[in-house]
Parts: C-alpha cells; sequence; structure tokens
C-alpha cells in the first residue's frame, strides 16, 4: 500500500476519448479537480508524519553572531531543529548560480531568508519552537537602491568579493549588451527626425499562485529520500537537493504531487530541501506548507525594474533607432536573473524592425527579496516599456498608434537585433489589425445604472460621476524555450499493450502538469499518433528522464514533441510487427480508430490483435534545434528556438476623479502556430493577460529598506471576477515548419501586452503620462505614491 | 489556549467574568486571521455562536433615543443586515454589502467590527453617520452599559470595553432621511477600506450625520462639515425647500470633511490621497442623499 | 480538546483538537477531506468554503470548536456518490473552467450556493457573487461559462441543486 493517504493523482489516471490533436477533450484530472479530490502538494498525509517549519531572517542585512537551539529542542513534540552546522553536504545550491545557503550562515541576505528548521508533532508545537530559537544578529546596512547596489566601493557587496559566484563585477549579477546596425552614435541620432524618450518603472509582482509550498519527504529504507512535491522542474530539483543532503541522486526520488499554480514561481526549491533533511534527521516522513505570509517570503518574484528608452523615428514614422537601458534588481540571490536579463536585452525593442541599437540590460544583487521566473520571464518589464514609447511617439509624429506599430513591426524574414533572423511567421501586422478591427463595447449605460459595471463596484464610489472611456492598444514579443545555448530536451516514454482487450497507450514523463493542460495535450497526441481511445498518464516521477522545466511556454512543444517521438517510434514498431507478420507492402499504413489501416487497402487489422500480449515500450528524447549564446559585447546570436506574438486592446472605464479604475474589456489576437487544444489556448492566453492586467493597475509586491510591507492576500491584491472584464480571444495558426505540428508556444505572450495596453487605455482616459506600474490610484489624482 | 463555549448570554458574561483576558469569537473573520498567522494567543477564545440572541434583531422605542430604534445583535450577520434591514438602516446595509467577500458577509457582524475597532471597520462610519445616539449596548455580570457611539472608539483598535464586557447589541435610530456610504479600494471587490465616508440626513431634527473610515486612529465623525452642511440646510430653508444645495456649499462640505481627518501614508494609501478621496466622495454622497430627499418631498407633494 | 460535528451527513469525530485549529485545518488533517483548500487562510481567497448550516463560508476562519453538533459540507460533499458530479462540478469540467484547480472546491461549493439562491443569475449576479473566489490562472471567463452553463442545464432539467 503507498502510503501517502490521497493519492488518486499519484496513480495513474485512465481516460478514453476520441479527441486528438486539434480537439478540446476534457482534462484528465478535471473530475478527481472537481470533486475535491486530486492530491495537492499540501493534502498529503503519512501516518507518523512530522511538521517541518522554517525560522526565517527578520532583517533583510545582518550578520549571525549566534544561534541557540536549547529552548527549542526542549519544548515537548519537537523532534529535530536543524541549522547550517546540521547540513550534511553542500552548503550552497541555486538554479543557475550556486550562490544561496540552505540555511543561512555567516550572514543574511533578505529578509524572510530561512536560518534553522525544525520538526515537530503539530504546526502550532513547531511555531513554539521557532519562537524559541534565540538567534543574535548583528544588523547591517542594507543595499537595496540602483545607486547602493552599483557602488560597492561606497556601500559594499551583498556577496563579497572572496565568496563571489557571478560572472560580473561587484553587485552585478548578469549584464548583456545588444548592439546593432551603428549602434546609437550622434550621427545615428542626427538622421532621425524625431525623438522621444521616457524613463519607466515596473513593481514587484508575485507569481500568487494559489496552492501554497509544499510537500511530503519521507524516509527510505536504503537511506535515500522519496520526495512528493509541487514545482515545475522535477530533475533540476533533484540537481539541486541531492548534494545539500550528502546523497547521490538515484537515492533522491521525486513524484509531482497536484501543482496548485506556478506561474514561474516553482522554478527554484523553496520547501524540498528543508523536508528532506528533516527528514533524513528524524528518519520520519515531515510535512511541510507555507502559510501564504510565508510563501510570499518563500519564492523568487518578478524583477522589479528601472528602464531607460530613447527611441529616433523619421517623419513617416519609420525607427531610426533605439536606445535603451534596463535595470533588474535581482535581489540576495541569483535564481535565473542571468536568463532574465538575455531576454529583457534580446526581447527588449520588442516586436519592431529598428535597423540601429543600443541596449544594456543588467540584474544587480540587492538585499531585496529574490527575484527569477514569472510567466513573461524579463520580456514583460520591456514591453510596458517599449510599448509606451510607441504611443508617445505615435503622438508626437501624431499618427495612429496602431499604424505606427504595424508600419514597424516585424514579419517572417526580419532580422532581430541579434542578428537572429526570424524564419517562421511573424504576423505583427495582421495581429494589430485584427485586434483593432473587433467591435468595441457599447457605451456605459448611465441611465439603468448597475454599480457593478462601474469602478468601484458595490463600493458605491460612483454613480457615474467622472468616468472616462478609454482604449489602448498593445503588442509584446516572447521567446519560447530555454535560450543561449542552453539544450533543455525532453524526455517520454510511451508504452502500448492491451488491456481487457482494447489497445491501451500509457505516457510517462517528468513533465510538471501546473494547471496548463500539458496531461491532456500529451493524451491527444498519442490518440493521434497511435489510432487509440484509451489514454493512461503515468504520474510525473524522477524514474523517468527530465521533461525540463514547465516554463519559457515550452512544454508543449518539448515533451508534446518526446511524446510525438516516442509514439511515432511504437507506431513504426508495431506496423514493423505486422510487415513480420502479414508480409504487408504498402507504403500507407496509418493507426485509426484502434486499427491499422492502408490509405488504399482500407482496415488490416485491429492494433489489439496484432500486439496480442506484448507490449512496446519506448523512451524518446525531443531536442529542439541547438541556439548559441549572446556575444557578451554586442549580442549578437541566434539565441531563441522560437518567437510568438501576442496583441492586446484594452478599453477601460476610469473614475478620474478618484482614480479607480474598471476594465471594461480585453481583447486578444495571438499566433500560435497551432492550436493543439483550443480550449485550453484561450484559457491560457486570458489566465496570462488577467496576470498583466493586475500587474497594470494593482500587483506590487512593496519594499521598504529591504522589508515587504504587504505579505498577504489582503494588501497583495490579485484581480477578483469582478475586475476582469469579457476577453473575447482571436486565434491564429500559421505554422511554425521547426516545430511539432507546427505549434507555439502560447502561455506568456498574452502577460506581456495586457499590462500596456490597459495603461495605454488609462492614459488615452485621463491624458497622464503614467510611467510606472502597477497604476495607483494616487497617481491619477496627483496625490504621491 | 482554553475554548469557553458558553450556551446562553448569561453564560457568555459569567465567563468572561472568570475569563477576562478571553478573546470573544462570533464570525471569527477577524480573530481566527490573527490565530492563523501566529499573531495572537490569547489565554482562551469564547465562542458566542451558540448565544442565539446575538443573532437577531428586533425593533421598537428605547429609553434615551428618539423614535423607533433598531436593536441589532452583536453577531447578527452583515448579509442579513444587506437583506432584511436595508429600508430601516440603509447606511449600514450599503456598508455591510461592501465588507469583504459574500463568505464574510455570511460570518462577520457589526459586534466584531466594534469588538476589533479597527479604524478600517467599515460598519464604523455608518454607525457614526447615523447618528450621535446610536449606542452600543455593553453587558457584564455587573449590568448593562449604554456606551455612545462617539465615546466607544478611544484609539488604534481600542475601544471603551471593560474587561468583563461583551457587546449584546447596538442600539441604532430607524433612518429618517436617505443615507449613504462609500469606500475606496484598489480592486473592484474583497478590499479593506483605503477610506470611507458616510453619510446621513437627518431632516426630523435638522442635522446630518457623518462618518469617517480609515483615515485617522479612530472612525471619526466630520464635526465642522456636519454643522456647517446643516446650518447651510436651515439658512437657506432648504429642508422645506428642496432646493439644490449647490457646488459652493457641496465643495466646502467636502473640504471639511477631508480636513477633518488625519490620515497616514502606509501601503494601502498615501495619506494625501485618503484626503482627496474622502472630499470625493463626501460630495457625491451629501448630493446623491440630498436628491432623494428632495425626490421624496416631491413625491410627498 | 474534541469536536464532533456532522460532515457530509457523517456524524465525525476529532480528538486532541488544539483550541486555535480552524474547521479547515480539522477537516483536512484529521478527517481525510482534503477538498477544501489552503490558500491564504486569511478568508481573501475563498478556496475554503464550505456550507456551514447551509451558509457558504470561509473554513479557515471558522474556529474548530465552534462547529460542535453543527452541519459542515464540503465540495467532496456535494455530489452523491452514486450519481457522478453535481451539475456545477460537470458543467466546471465541460467548460474549461478548471486549470490548475486549486481555486475550483470553493467556487464549485460558491456557485452551487449561488444557483440554489437565484437559479438564473446575471453576468453581473455571477461576478458579484463569485467576487470573494481568487483564480490565478483562467482569467475567469471559462468560470463564467461553466455557472452560466450550469445555470442553463439545470433549468433546462428542471433540476435544483440540493
Amino acid at each position: 500500500m503507498s502510503p501517502i493517504r490521497t493519492e488518486k493523482n499519484l496513480q495513474s489516471i485512465t481516460t478514453a476519448h476520441p479527441d486528438g490533436v486539434g480537439g478540446s477533450p476534457l482534462r484528465p484530472d478535471g473530475i478527481l479537480k472537481v470533486r475535491g479530490e486530486f492530491a495537492y502538494s499540501s493534502d498529503l498525509w503519512h501516518e507518523d508524519m512530522l511538521w517541518g517549519m522554517a525560522l526565517r531572517s527578520p532583517h533583510a542585512h545582518a550578520r549571525i553572531l549566534s544561534i541557540d537551539t536549547t529552548g527549542a529542542l526542549t519544548l515537548p513534540g519537537v523532534h529535530a531543529v536543524m541549522t547550517h552546522e546540521d547540513v550534511p553536504g553542500a552548503k550552497f545550491y541555486g538554479l543557475e548560480i550556486h550562490d544561496q545557503p540552505a540555511l543561512a550562515f555567516g550572514k543574511v541576505r533578505f529578509q524572510g531568508e530561512p536560518v534553522a528548521i525544525v520538526a515537530a508533532d503539530h504546526p502550532e508545537t513547531a511555531r513554539r519552537a521557532l519562537d524559541r530559537i534565540k538567534v543574535e544578529y548583528e544588523v547591517l546596512p542594507t543595499l537595496t537602491t540602483e545607486e547602493q547596489c552599483l557602488h560597492p566601493e561606497t556601500y559594499g557587496y551583498v556577496h563579497e568579493p572572496h565568496e563571489y559566484k557571478a560572472d560580473a563585477s561587484g553587485n552585478v549579477v548578469h549584464e548583456q549588451k545588444v548592439v546593432s546596425g551603428l549602434g546609437v552614435t550622434d550621427e545615428v541620432r542626427a538622421t532621425a527626425d524625431v525623438v522621444v524618450t521616457g524613463d519607466y518603472e515596473v513593481g514587484m509582482q508575485d507569481q500568487a499562485f494559489l496552492g501554497p509550498e509544499s510537500g511530503l519527504a519521507v524516509p527510505a529504507e536504503d537511506g535515500g529520500i522519496d520526495l512528493f512535491v509541487a514545482t515545475q522542474w522535477l530533475h533540476v530539483d533533484r540537481e539541486q537537493i541531492a548534494p545539500v543532503l550528502g546523497l547521490p541522486e538515484y537515492k533522491v526520488r521525486l513524484t509531482l504531487a497536484g501543482v496548485g499554480g506556478a506561474f514561474g514561481g516553482r522554478e527554484d526549491l523553496s520547501m524540498q530541501i528543508h523536508a528532506c533533511l528533516l527528514a533524513q534527521r528524524t528518519g520520519r516522513p515531515v510535512k511541510i506548507v507555507y502559510s501564504r505570509e510565508e510563501s510570499f517570503f518563500g519564492h523568487v518574484h518578478r524583477h522589479p525594474a528601472r528602464l531607460s528608452y530613447e527611441h529616433g523615428a523619421t517623419r513617416d514614422g519609420r525607427l531610426v533607432y533605439c536606445e535603451a537601458r534596463i535595470v533588474l534588481d535581482g535581489g540576495a540571490y541569483a535564481s535565473s536573473s542571468p536568463a532574465v536579463v538575455g531576454n529583457a536585452a534580446s526581447l527588449g525593442i520588442g516586436p519592431y524592425e529598428v535597423p540601429n541599437v543600443n541596449m544594456l540590460a543588467l540584474a544587480l544583487y540587492s538585499n531585496n527579496p529574490s527575484c527569477g521566473a514569472m510567466r513573461g520571464f524579463g520580456a514583460v518589464q520591456a514591453c510596458f516599456a517599449y510599448e509606451t514609447q510607441m504611443d508617445k511617439l505615435a503622438a508626437a509624429l501624431d499618427m495612429d498608434p496602431v499604424e505606427l506599430r504595424r508600419l514597424n513591426a516585424v514579419s517572417q524574414g526580419s532580422v532581430m537585433p541579434t542578428g537572429q533572423e526570424i524564419d517562421a511567421p511573424a504576423p505583427v501586422a495582421e495581429l494589430l489589425r485584427r485586434v483593432k478591427a473587433r467591435p468595441l463595447p457599447p457605451a456605459l449605460d448611465l441611465t439603468d445604472l448597475d454599480l457593478r459595471d462601474l469602478p468601484g463596484a458595490l463600493s458605491n464610489t460612483s454613480h457615474g460621476e467622472g468616468i472616462v472611456r478609454g482604449v489602448g492598444y498593445a503588442v509584446g514579443i516572447k521567446n519560447v524555450g530555454f535560450s543561449e545555448g542552453f539544450d533543455d530536451y525532453s524526455t517520454a516514454r510511451v508504452r502500448l499493450e492491451v488491456i481487457g482487450g482494447e489497445p491501451v497507450a500509457m505516457v510517462h514523463t517528468a513533465m510538471a502538469e501546473v494547471g496548463q493542460g500539458g496531461v491532456t495535450v500529451q493524451g491527444q497526441i498519442v490518440r493521434t499518433e497511435l489510432g487509440v481511445e484509451r489514454v493512461t498518464i503515468h504520474p510525473a516521477d524522477t524514474e523517468v528522464g527530465s521533461a525540463g522545466s514547465t516554463s519559457a511556454s515550452r512544454q508543449t512543444y518539448m515533451t508534446g514533441g518526446a511524446v510525438k517521438l516516442a509514439a511515432e517510434a511504437v507506431r513504426n514498431e508495431l506496423l514493423a510487427l505486422g510487415r513480420r507478420r502479414y508480409g504487408w507492402t504498402w507504403n500507407d499504413l496509418s493507426l485509426v480508430g484502434g486499427k491499422v489501416v492502408s490509405a488504399s487497402a482500407g482496415p488490416l487489422v485491429p492494433i489489439a490483435d496484432l500486439l496480442g500480449d506484448s507490449a512496446i515500450d519506448v523512451t524518446r528524447e525531443h531536442h529542439h534545434r541547438p541556439t548559441v549564446a549572446f556575444d557578451k559585447e554586442t549580442g549578437q546570436g541566434s539565441g531563441h528556438v522560437q518567437y510568438c506574438f501576442c496583441a492586446h486592446r484594452a478599453v477601460v472605464d476610469v473614475d478620474v476623479e478618484l482614480g479607480l479604475v474598471k476594465v471594461v474589456e480585453l481583447a486578444a489576437v495571438q499566433d500560435v502556430g497551432r492550436a493543439i487544444n483550443p480550449l485550453s489556448v484561450v484559457g491560457q492566453i486570458q489566465g496570462g493577460a488577467t496576470q498583466g492586467l493586475g500587474l497594470a493597475v494593482m500587483e506590487e509586491i512593496v519594499v521598504k529598506d529591504g522589508k515587504v510591507l504587504n505579505p498577504s492576500f489582503t494588501d497583495y491584491l490579485i484581480p477578483t471576477i469582478l475586475d476582469t472584464p469579457p476577453q473575447p480571444v482571436e486565434v491564429l495558426e500559421l505554422a511554425d515548419e521547426h516545430a511539432p505540428y507546427g505549434l507555439r508556444g502560447v502561455g506568456e505572450a498574452p502577460t506581456l501586452s495586457s499590462t500596456p495596453a490597459v495603461v495605454a487605455a488609462i492614459r488615452q482616459a485621463t491624458g497622464l503620462a503614467l510611467n510606472r506600474v502597477p497604476v495607483r490610484p494616487e497617481h491619477l489624482t496627483g496625490t504621491g505614491g | 489556549m482554553e475554548f469557553l463555549r458558553p450556551a446562553t448570554w448569561d453564560e457568555a458574561l459569567a465567563a468572561k467574568a472568570e475569563h477576562p483576558s478571553a478573546l470573544p469569537i462570533a464570525g471569527g473573520t477577524d480573530v481566527m486571521v490573527e490565530l492563523n498567522f501566529d499573531r495572537r494567543r490569547p489565554s482562551a477564545l469564547l465562542d458566542l455562536n451558540r448565544v442565539g440572541e446575538l443573532t437577531k434583531w428586533e425593533s421598537g422605542r428605547f429609553e434615551g433615543q428618539e423614535g423607533e430604534v433598531i436593536r441589532l445583535g452583536a453577531a447578527v450577520p452583515y448579509a442579513r443586515i444587506t437583506r432584511e434591514l436595508s429600508a430601516q438602516l440603509p447606511g449600514l446595509a450599503l456598508a455591510a454589502d461592501t465588507v469583504g467577500s459574500p463568505q464574510i458577509r455570511n460570518r462577520g457582524s457589526v459586534g466584531g467590527n466594534l469588538g476589533a475597532a479597527s479604524p478600517a471597520g467599515d460598519a464604523h462610519p455608518a454607525l457614526l453617520a447615523a447618528g450621535r445616539d446610536v449606542l452600543v449596548e455593553a453587558q457584564s455580570v455587573r449590568g448593562t452599559r449604554l456606551i455612545p457611539i462617539d465615546a466607544f472608539y478611544v484609539g488604534v483598535k481600542r475601544h471603551s470595553l471593560e474587561a468583563d464586557e461583551l457587546i449584546r447589541a447596538v442600539r441604532i435610530p430607524v433612518a429618517d432621511g436617505p443615507q449613504q456610504f462609500s469606500k475606496i479600494g484598489t480592486r473592484n471587490a474583497m478590499v479593506i477600506a483605503v477610506c470611507a465616508f458616510a453619510v446621513a440626513l437627518h431632516p426630523k431634527n435638522g442635522t446630518v450625520g457623518t462618518g469617517i473610515g480609515s483615515a485617522a486612529p479612530t472612525p471619526r465623525r466630520a464635526a465642522e462639515a456636519e454643522e456647517f452642511i446643516a446650518g447651510e440646510l436651515a439658512e437657506r430653508g432648504l429642508w422645506q425647500s428642496g432646493a439644490l444645495i449647490g457646488p459652493a456649499a457641496t465643495r466646502r462640505f467636502g473640504e471639511l470633511v477631508a480636513a477633518a481627518a488625519s490620515p497616514i501614508d502606509d501601503v494601502r494609501g498615501t495619506a494625501a490621497y485618503r484626503r482627496h478621496a474622502l472630499a470625493v466622495m463626501a460630495r457625491r454622497t451629501l448630493t446623491w442623499t440630498w436628491d432623494a430627499y428632495t425626490h421624496s418631498l416631491r413625491s410627498a407633494a | 480538546m474534541r469536536v464532533t460535528f456532522t460532515a457530509n451527513g457523517r456524524r465525525v469525530e476529532a480528538d486532541d483538537v488544539w483550541e486555535g485549529e480552524s474547521l479547515l485545518f480539522v477537516l483536512r488533517e484529521r478527517l481525510g477531506l482534503p477538498g477544501s483548500k489552503n490558500a491564504c487562510e486569511q478568508g481573501e481567497c475563498g478556496s475554503c468554503t464550505v456550507y456551514l448550516d447551509g451558509e457558504p463560508v470561509c473554513s479557515c476562519l471558522v474556529a474548530a470548536g465552534q462547529v460542535q453538533g453543527r452541519e459542515v459540507r464540503t465540495v467532496e460533499g456535494l455530489a452523491d456518490p452514486e450519481t457522478g458530479l453535481d451539475v456545477v462540478q460537470q458543467a466546471f469540467v465541460d467548460a474549461g473552467a478548471v486549470q490548475c484547480g486549486f481555486c475550483t472546491p470553493g467556487l464549485v461549493v460558491q456557485s452551487h450556493d449561488l444557483l440554489r439562491r437565484n437559479p438564473r443569475p446575471s453576468d453581473n449576479d455571477i461576478r458579484e457573487a463569485l467576487s470573494g473566489n481568487l483564480c490565478r490562472c483562467t482569467g475567469y471567463e471559462m468560470i463564467m461559462d461553466a455557472v452560466r452553463l450550469a445555470a442553463a442545464r439545470a433549468g433546462a432539467s428542471g433540476e435544483v441543486s440540493r
């Protein structure tokens, strides 16, 4: 018997459905989820389990002088208290740079950094134990501003030079330049008729997934650990966990538990190492579940950014040059800052042909919360800035902002500032044309007043007074897959056998299903390739090869591609079996409706008969075409696998007196190459756009002197259903011949363009400049903030 | 921690007398947040859910108050206030409808708002506006004390209850004129007030009540604004004529409301915004109530 | 302390409950009913919504001791195990309203309550009723679709959610 009480989703799920690629079959996990029977990582339970909890630093920067755990250890019900001294293996871990201690020693570098962990018989016992751990700190001055971080000679270092793990010097985690054409010189500037400049700021956004960080670590008889956890990438978790535990990787086995959303926030480790350490120490299963407050300290956030842009254009609206500087605050530890910088630099000019470019992007170490992956990954911040610039330029040229964008839009064959040619459809101008052509929603009807239609809604702030409508547009460009020479392959195992007289395909990958519907897509692909209805999705675990991360809009492309390869190999083996057995000579065989079918001769034999008692079991890896690293000084290089594009039109009603906003409609047009599952595609676009809406008008982790002021859902606000408008979506399918089925990653592009579209609409309603997101009521009413 | 479960009001009072540091819990919408987030570990929780009379309201006449009064049990949930009392207590009903979410409104109550005494509690501005003769009925084994609403709030999250007292009910005069409530949040549902404002016209005695939320250490009324607008209405004979108050007086009213606040900058909003928004809400809600009043005059005529 | 109440029609009992525990914790960790979710534990997300004596409430904000002798109905108790899914549950699956699904149990209970009270809700009625249930994945559009679908199906079949 499995030790996990609620185990239904940790077992295989089998569903039968006729729909393959291009259909919208129901999610295999849907029924479990609506019945409350799907086991998320926080739902796991084990007889005899203990509760783990972490003591976190109250200071953003301090020296640890001493840690006294005696009081905690003597509390009844406490089974273990651990500090850095008890870490058996490597002291550091990290996604790209191993700079983060499993438990702090020497110094703490951000508020909320874990210092000690306890295991106890009840969460309340654990909390009281944490109270009894005495940590003596010497509080140090914080580095929290760009000015401080860029002048270590005056303000010091977040990581001392001797402990420095990064490849840049000072407090710079990573920087990337991109220079194209002639760069931006006085001569180039002189060729522009119109110049617009702007300084922009993007606040720190949180992924705010609903399922808190959680999991269960179970000690195994072989001295290893079985970890059931919500994550985005099982194998890279294991790569980081095993060395800290002092275990070989094969002794750390991970199984994906139900994941309550991710959006980048589970790319880094959170509770994994701590649960494993405590399980190792106590010999008992240990469960850790973060509270919402702890969650705000327990994962990285979207990098806040300061961006400066200068665009020059000819009188007829052709872009001549762009100079840009993007400074991202990476916080205390590197996380994925280097890759975020690469994206910001290489995508920061936007989906526009700009002959001369001078771009610098960098990420800083600071004593602010660590920042890393979030949906849109380095492309979100820049999109707000360059799209604002486009609107400014259109105003300066007295042009329609959509026409200006269309005039300069990239298309297939365009060359990016990195020198990479876009060798797949890039219908940016068409997306803009279509989104603009959509009918506008009707004007607000004040004769039949429904407060719920107005900014403020039931808070009853307006009965029509002060309401002004605005419309705004934006478009963005995002990469799909990991870039800069990284081979982020995926592995899939497909097994075909006959069960109960019917052929059943089993798919086994390590892909993290985080809600995106990857498991639905996997079933569709094997149905299409193998002509079966019944598909079993095996739990994702480390018993099969890596699937790479559920991020970068890449899983349908990469793991979908791996499932396709494996299924094709299974099919080939099955047909070879048929040729051997029946001497078939047709070259037009396929698997349809549970049978081997010849296009010329019709159905030949049921798959079940051909296969009999045998099983075909194949594992395949899928690699995308190789990319290269960007040149450090010029940024030149074909660094990206694929590009994707989404255009938005936002319609807003603003109470201009009170500074309150109601988004009335958010329309999107996106090219997805091929909609493998049209329903899921639309869900991704609407969900992604809503996170962008949140960044536009409400979402920000407010940090002062390194301290987070709003670590709760009371004060970190995400959009409710009353904040989120109807979202018509139009999907184009222009195939990318390099990708499986011609598909294009979907999940991130809509998160880019919705933010600037909403802000552009607010600008139109208010006439204000609005160079910072989120836009607060204070910004709209001239009352600070 | 102890968990005290009195079955009757008398048992509850006895328990509170015996355990003065026990924390009363009814809807739990404030108390449980503090427990879940490890902000508070009282010696005991005093559960009031079993005391039936706390979730009842009655109307009648009470000593010390003029006219019809609603005696609102401390634990009547907000959802029921909106459903059942929007005619008698329109300002409070509007405020109740802005509290948290539908689920919160099924549990949260005015007694809880008063017990927490947070300046951001949504009920407070409406209670203040409803009149100076709104009375909080505090009871203990020693007897009943009627605390005028203006004397109830004494500091940030501090009220004037004694350690052995529990809130039995709030006595609120039935509205004799239009009332409004308006609240600012940075999203369109489920917000804690950045600031809030309530206004109530009292044509019977020619006064105007106001209440300001989330813009001072305690909920407070805008006394000067009340006097100013009552003066205008009286001097210009507007109560009788029902003529427009006019932009100058409305604006002055807004300014006086803003001036009555003493807000701070915090993560929810700046002090400057709060003052600004209060002025706007005061102008708008005064206009709405006056429009309703003049409409009622005309339809009565 | 010991807490005894009715959960989904069954008498349940939990022993050694710490006095500060929430109903949500007792359901999830002591009674094997983890369907109600723990997303915020401060009443801001609605993912822990259950019926308490017939009214939807945030179970994270109910002290365990307060449910003594009372009736609780969770997402696990909405559908008759024999008959499969409640009309609201089926509509959530069919309409694509489920992505990660962490908000789903709370939304299902709250939508169930809405349709009980108002079988033909307008879009604004749906938005108002669900304004205390956060979803981070879907952008709510398909949740709107699901509730409209459930209302239409229940109306067509004359079936009223119980």
